[in-house]
């Protein structure tokens, strides 16, 4: 380890690593010092320029978030000369900036409201620039509203698409005072490479880019005493709510969760976890035929490895960037769609209820779920399978709008049916969760005995590395499933589409033998969904992450086949995983979809 | 004084050319240390403006450890008024070529790089004749040394010397955070030196003849001769090699046409000189104990009595507006404010006080921006406005 280098903060010695940046210096004496186009997950840009410090005998100010510390530096993080100029930067911020507070979207979780409350910008020297701009909303696409209004240019969004995603579908464009945020020839998102996967969401700090919300058409069905409004809500959801109603990161609140959108009047409150456990017993199931077809039958026209396919970013990801690797994906929807189009047939048959009056509202970690619920192959149930997809924000405002005291509010159970679910499908909402949930049960599916894991906890693909991997050797499988014996099944886990293109390339120049691939377009999984609460920074996934395990070792039952609603509905339904009925409702065919 | 002064005028740079090859093969005989010994003793300083010392730079990049490392001709002359690189690059391209291979071998670099200036297509086919004959007497002497040209698409930021790698990687031309120097991280992360053309031609220079006749010209600080581009209100305008340390008074009654009122001293981005400091000022790197002392990167600007400073300002405000890369705040949102500011105050829609605010928020801009040009966009509206605030008001 190198030695420590000594500098002073306003006069205060601090001992340091060396390449510590002066912002991070100061964090770790206690002195805060403003940021606004910092961001944990990002690279360093250092362009807004509001962490500036002065550093004696410079003439000239420094960005906290750029410069590394040198011994001996003297740093003021609150001098003369950095109170008028980090003001002055904030005006400036401000007089190009749409600061129409009290109509924005962000209003009261905006980074550059934060800073303009802070240093009190209570009048407006400046001259106000956007009304000599030609701005224009692009409202085009079903997940996400990009407003240049209120961008600061602080690049996070480019950033995020470019470095965190590698989707480049948000670019910086023109100098001067004509530099903006656009895209590929400034078409709408809806045109673009755009994932809608809304990391540029959750990364920005302002109201230019926000989720679409269908709040006000969600308060209108449960309104309509004619409609049967059902919710349902993603393994991910429950623990992330409670960071937008004053818990902290981590807090596990399903009972609450329940609880709050019964009072908010859905008429069924039933989980996604359900068809979480679904999904597992198609597609697990699926990766068994497959591997039959290609080690038994040497079918060329079956693809392995197979990739997951929960996460409709990556899908919309793989569509774009690898189109001619579609086969190798899961057929299976994810389980947002498997239960929308299970509650307008199946649950419509058994609460005797006309589809058309069910109005199916989900509760997702993501924005681009909204752009899945609108695609086109998403209406197996005759009717649109998911009628309104709210991301959790949505929901915590609409929480707030109701009155709910939510920390009052006493635990309740989801409804029956749909609504049970086991520790597996709980872990969909973490990297690295359908890979184990799915190990759990083609494992025992094969061999009859449990995964080898110490309780049932397969820790090689948890946590929150870019790409995992691990294998498992089939030893003595039942007989049914003998060409499996010896076989050493090789998983992958990528999360972040920046990895997802790692294993990708991988593939595409036949390095990795894989035979299966969870992919996740988000960072950390679902529990870093673009619908998640805001902030987002590694440390909040990870307490995420701890709270989605703990929920999981706190469950009854743990393993997808396992769940008595999971049996009842092949029993009383579906008959069996891959069966006819099943590929009618919820198996689906994905779109090539061009780059440009 | 003036009808008695003669004002220094040096001839290197557009002379002598021809002995390049025996320049080269005789500095090769030399020792890296040796070389980098003679530039640091000529005390010869950036000739693109910002005047870093040039024998450190190449020492910083010789001393960097990696197996590749580059040496960058900027080319890319893009301030207002300044026109000296397309002339020494149409004159005297070996000059220039020499000293990239003096660089590469004192530093160790193979590939040399032109960063040629987008509207300087025209010339690119002699300079690639030039480089080619220049290859081959480097093969020849079985020196291994490759200079290329990079065209540049007309941005001036680009000019900016990380900006330019930037866009030499085929990214977007913008200023990278410093640290770290392209010393050390330069393009393609590699330790890289970036000269200015007429730099080099001055490096050449001193190999050429040694340090001592290029340090005995000048004053302390500012050694050497430099290349002016004089354009503006004067009767000869045009490209003059003076030695540095001039006074602008000395300047004026050379190059002005009996009636000049300010001269703007290192372009847009420079710094504006009313009449009444044309005796106190010198022309060179600051460090000079009396008086004020501006740098240049060449630029001359004379304006008489006829112009209109409001004008003037809002043609270089206009120029940033749209030359300023646009990602940090300062510069992008300061100049736009510097700008309409102005306007507002000359039609009357803002009082004259608001200039005091606006001379505030230019200090702002130079302490704050991002890169070099940021830190200098607002010079020449603080020198317009504190020398010619009446012209801005009525």
């Amino acid at each position: 380890m190198e030695k420590k280098i000594k500098i002073t903060i306003n006069g205060e010695t601090v001992e340091i690593e060396p390449g510590t940046s002066i912002l991070d210096a100061a964090r770790q004496a206690g002195v805060i010092i403003p940021t606004l186009c910092f961001h944990k997950d990002l690279c360093i840009a250092g362009n807004c320029r509001v962490c500036v410090i002065e550093i004696a005998g410079q003439k000239r100010l420094s960005a906290a978030c750029a410069t590394p510390c040198e011994e001996g530096m003297e740093i003021l993080t609150n001098s003369f000369k950095v109170r008028n100029s980090r003001k002055h930067i904030i005006e400036l911020l401000l007089s190009e900036h749409n600061a129409d507070c009290t109509r924005c979207y962000k209003n009261g979780n905006c980074e550059l409201q934060n800073l303009a409350s802070e240093y009190k910008i209570m009048t407006q020297d400046f001259i106000r620039l956007v009304p000599f701009k030609n701005y224009t909303i692009d409202m085009f696409s079903p997940s996400i509203i990009k407003d240049d209004s209120k961008c600061v240019r602080c690049q996070r969004c480019v950033r995020t698409c470019a470095g965190l995603q590698e989707v480049n579908a948000l670019t910086v464009a023109y100098k001067g005072d004509k530099m903006k945020i656009t895209t590929f020839f400034e078409k709408t998102l809806n045109d673009v490479v755009c994932t809608n996967c809304g990391q540029c969401i959750i990364h920005c700090p302002t109201g230019a880019l926000v989720e679409k919300n269908y709040i006000e058409e969600v308060w209108d069905a449960i309104a309509d005493k004619s409609k049967h409004v059902i919710v349902q809500t993603a393994p991910a959801v429950r623990v992330g709510l409670g960071e937008e109603l004053g818990f902290e990161p981590g807090t596990r609140l399903t009972g609450k969760m329940v609880a709050a959108l019964k009072r908010l009047g859905f008429d069924a409150v039933m989980d996604t976890d359900f068809t979480a456990d679904l999904t597992i017993m198609e597609e697990g199931t699926e990766l068994l035929m497959r591997l039959k077809s290609v080690l038994v039958d040497h079918d060329p026209e079956v693809k392995l490895p197979m990739a997951t396919s929960c996460s409709p970013g990556w899908i919309k990801y793989i569509e774009h960037m690898y189109p001619d690797y579609l086969d190798y994906l899961s057929t299976c929807k994810s389980p947002q769609q498997m239960f929308g189009v299970l509650a307008k047939t199946y649950y419509a048959k058994a609460r005797n209820l006309q589809p058309e009056s069910i109005v199916s509202v989900s509760i997702m970690p993501c924005t681009a779920k909204k752009f899945e619920a609108n695609r086109p192959e998403m209406h197996a149930s005759t009717y649109r399978d998911v009628d309104y997809v709210l991301t959790t924000r949505e929901l915590a405002i609409m929480i707030k709008q109701a009155g709910i005291d939510f920390v009052k509010l006493e635990d309740m159970h989801f409804d029956r049916l749909m609504g049970e679910s086991t520790g597996a499908g709980v872990i969909f909402g973490a990297t690295g969760g359908v890979m184990e949930a799915a190990l759990r049960t083609v494992y025992e599916l094969v061999t009859g005995r449990d995964v080898p894991f110490e309780n049932l906890n397969v820790t090689p693909v948890r946590g929150m590395e870019g790409v995992k991997e691990t294998s498992i050797l089939i030893e003595n499988p039942l007989k049914e499933w003998s060409f499996l014996a010896g076989v050493e099944l090789k998983c992958a886990i990528a999360h972040g589409l920046d990895n997802a293109k790692k294993v990708m390339d991988s593939i595409v120049s036949g390095e990795s033998d894989y035979h299966f691939i969870e992919f996740m377009a988000c960072p950390g999984g679902c529990l870093g969904g673009g619908g998640q609460p805001i902030p987002t920074n590694p440390e909040i996934r990870l307490k995420r992450a701890e709270a989605i395990y703990a929920e999981d070792a706190g469950m009854p039952l743990r393993k997808s086949h396992q769940n008595p609603e999971i049996i009842k509905i092949y029993k009383d339904f579906l008959e069996k995983p891959l069966g006819e009925k099943s590929h009618q409702l919820l198996h689906t065919r994905y779109t090539t979809r061009k780059r440009y | 004084m003036s009808n008695n002064y003669q004002l220094k005028r040096v001839d290197f740079i557009f002379k002598n050319e021809n002995d390049w090859e025996e320049v080269l093969s005789k500095n090769l005989s030399h020792t890296p240390q040796e070389l980098i010994n003679e530039l640091i003793s000529s005390e010869l300083k950036g000739r693109g403006g910002a005047g870093f010392p040039t024998g450190l730079k190449w020492k910083l990049s010789a001393e960097a450890v990696d197996e590749t490392k580059y040496v960058i001709c900027n080319a890319d002359e893009g301030e207002p008024g300044t026109f000296k690189d397309r002339e020494i690059l149409s004159k005297v391209p070996f000059k220039v070529l020499t000293a990239m291979a003096i660089c590469g071998y004192v530093i160790g670099a193979k590939i040399g790089t032109i960063y040629l200036r987008g509207e300087y297509f025209f010339l690119q086919p002699e300079l690639n004749k030039a480089i080619s004959e220049f290859k081959y007497y480097c093969d020849e002497i079985k020196f291994d040394f490759t200079i290329n040209i990079f065209m540049g698409s007309g941005a001036y930021i680009c000019g900016e010397e990380t900006a330019l790698f930037e866009s030499m990687e085929g990214k977007r031309g913008e200023p990278r955070n410093k640290p770290p120097y392209p010393s050390s991280y330069g393009y393609m992360g590699k330790p890289t030196v970036i000269n200015n053309v007429e730099t080099l031609a001055h490096a050449y220079t001193i190999f050429n003849f040694g340090a001592k006749r290029f340090y005995d010209l000048g004053v302390q600080y500012s050694r050497g001769s430099k290349l002016y581009s004089v354009s503006g209100d004067t009767p000869k305008p045009g490209i003059y090699e003076l030695e540095l340390g001039m006074s602008l008074s000395d300047f004026v009654d050379e190059f002005g046409d009996g009636d000049t009122k300010a001269v703007q001293v290192g372009g847009a981005s420079g710094f504006l000189v009313p009449r009444k400091r044309f005796n106190e000022t010198t022309i060179g790197f600051q460090g000079k104990l009396t008086g004020i002392s501006l740098p240049t990167g060449g630029s001359m600007m004379l304006f008489n009595s006829s112009r209109s400073m409001f004008n003037v300002l809002d043609n270089y405000l206009v120029f940033f507006n749209e030359e300023s890369c646009g990602q940090c705040t300062p510069c992008r949102v300061g100049c736009q404010q510097l700008l309409r500011g102005i306007k507002a105050v000359k039609s009357g829609e803002k009082n004259a006080q608001y200039l005091d605010k606006l001379l505030r928020l230019a200090e702002t801009m130079q302490y704050t921006a991002k890169c070099g040009l940021g830190q200098s966009v607002a010079n020449s509206f603080s020198s317009i406005v504190e020398n010619f605030r009446e012209e801005m008001i009525y």
